[in-house]
């Protein structure tokens, strides 16, 4: 059997070989990229699929970070950088000069490791995408506002308490109204940085659980040091190693049977 | 991610089920085969293990799917090693079924021995350890699967019984032998199809109280 497997409720992971790719809304293409002198990323290429989640894993200073940094040029406030190669999202080069960076921002939004709202209410945090792009309507905003934090799976916990500061909010809640907060702008993209790793378990599988909803609207990138978060919830992953991706492929394939011997050492735990 | 990963769970647990109720019809169709001298019963029997086989493989790859990207633990965990463990079983049974199928077609080749007395019985009781043991499982029933393997010594017994009585047969007459023989094989069969039935429930025991009682209660 070709590594289909039909079991209801879960587990249908596309078998067709990575690269041929359901429609990519990422597309990587020989990027490399130096802070000055040491070179960071390796002629990585590759491609994301819409709608779907796609998991960066390796070791410390392997390029999974730099990789999604990229993503939204995050790189370009970095003093050195450069960068060669391609990289279009929804079919345009992001790199391109005609491109404005806070409109990509918009589409490409970005969640950190360490969650950071503003220290504004929970109302003006996920408002103030939308009223910066001109939406100025108050009875919009709120509809907004509400559309996200239920988006965030955060609606039923804060909706009586919208005018108090984020910042009285746990750890796992800012981090869920730091997603509705991107989703208010109604991005393609969704980047995000180790977003569990300052969160306790329970916390996380909310997250977790966040992302497997979401990505019926988003395209998701998520980067982990965390392989079993990857193997929990992606679909794709790639396993990254000093700046090199060593390997890309469906994540069940990829946590089954590796094609890669130093995938297999890195996910077995005899890596270092 | 949890919530799909007990939904994968309980996915599980229905395709077990469902080739255990294959199984089950397999077992039921092949005595109605010997029985009522039926070639083309037989044949379908045989025929139909291919599905059996089938959710071997499904079972076994989810399985392994499920222990990579989950990592579960404690009941879940007993409860994936379970299912490997017991679609073994179950496969081994389909393939009992097409034995007992393929001395079914050899028999109905001669005129009937005797009339079938004790293979039904002994059909009946591994029919129904099979099914309890199935029960026992979906129930986490411990009680009922130890009562299945208490089963099993009833058939043995029988299988002892039918091979002194077809023994005198082959004495008093040669020409008795291929057929008496393959009546002790269809025994033997049965008797294997009973004692896969205990290690299902063996196995039921371990998931739910997770103590290895394998080979010592039946």
């Amino acid at each position: 059997m070709a590594g289909t497997v039909s079991v209801a409720g879960g587990l249908q992971a596309p078998t067709a070989h990575a690269s041929i790719m359901e429609s990519p809304m990422v597309e990587i293409d020989k990027v490399n990229l130096w802070y000055g002198l040491k070179q960071a990323l390796k002629d990585v290429t590759m491609s994301m699929s819409k709608h779907r989640i796609t998991a960066y894993i390796g070791p410390s200073g392997c390029g999974k970070s730099t990789l999604l940094r990229c993503l939204n040029r995050m790189n370009d406030l970095v003093d050195g950088v450069k960068m060669t190669g391609t990289i279009r999202i929804g079919g345009t080069d992001i790199y391109d000069v005609a491109q404005d960076v806070t409109e990509l921002r918009k589409r490409v939004g970005m969640v950190f490791q360490k969650s950071n709202p503003f220290p504004k209410s929970i109302f003006e945090n996920v408002a103030y995408g939308p009223r910066i792009l001109g939406v100025s309507s108050r009875s919009d905003l709120e509809g907004i506002v509400e559309r996200s934090l239920r988006s965030a799976a955060l609606w039923d916990e804060v909706h009586d308490r919208l005018q108090e500061s984020a910042l009285g909010m746990s750890g796992g809640q800012q981090q869920r109204l730091c997603i509705a907060r991107a989703i208010a702008v109604e991005p393609d993209v969704l980047l995000m940085d180790e977003p569990c790793s300052a969160l306790d378990p329970i916390a996380t599988a909310k997250i977790e659980e966040l992302m497997l909803e979401l990505k019926n609207s988003y395209t998701i990138v998520i980067v982990t040091h965390n392989m079993q978060q990857a193997a929990r919830v992606s679909d794709y992953t790639g396993f990254m190693l000093l700046g090199e991706l060593v390997e890309f492929g469906v994540t069940r394939d990829l946590f089954t049977n590796p094609r890669e011997t130093k995938t297999e050492d890195y996910i077995t735990g005899r890596f270092g | 991610m949890q919530r799909h990963f007990h939904d994968e769970l309980e996915a599980l647990k229905q395709t077990l089920l469902a080739m255990g109720g294959l199984v089950e019809d397999q077992i039921r169709r092949v005595m109605r085969a010997l029985i009522e001298r039926d070639d083309a019963l037989a044949q379908e029997v045989i025929e139909r293990d291919q599905q059996v086989n089938a959710y071997d493989v499904e079972v076994d790859e989810t399985c392994v799917s499920l222990l990579a990207l989950h990592q579960p633990a404690a009941g879940d965990l007993r409860f994936i090693t379970t299912a490997m463990k017991i679609v073994t079983d179950l496969e081994r049974m389909g393939d009992q079924a097409v034995n007992i199928a393929q001395r079914v077609l050899e028999l109905n080749r001669e005129p009937q021995l005797k009339p079938y007395i004790d293979l039904p019985r002994m059909a009946e009781s591994a029919q129904r350890m099979v099914k309890e043991s199935l029960d026992a499982f979906v129930a986490r029933d411990t009680e009922l699967a130890r009562r299945v393997c208490a089963e099993d010594a009833e058939v043995d017994a029988l299988k002892e019984q039918i091979f002194r009585e077809l023994l005198t047969f082959m004495m008093e007459d040669a020409r008795t032998i291929p057929r008496a023989i393959r009546l002790i094989l269809i025994s033997r069969f049965l008797e294997r199809l009973a004692d896969h039935a205990t290690n299902i429930a063996e196995m039921v025991i371990y998931l739910v109280d997770a103590k290895m009682v394998r080979h010592t209660l039946a």
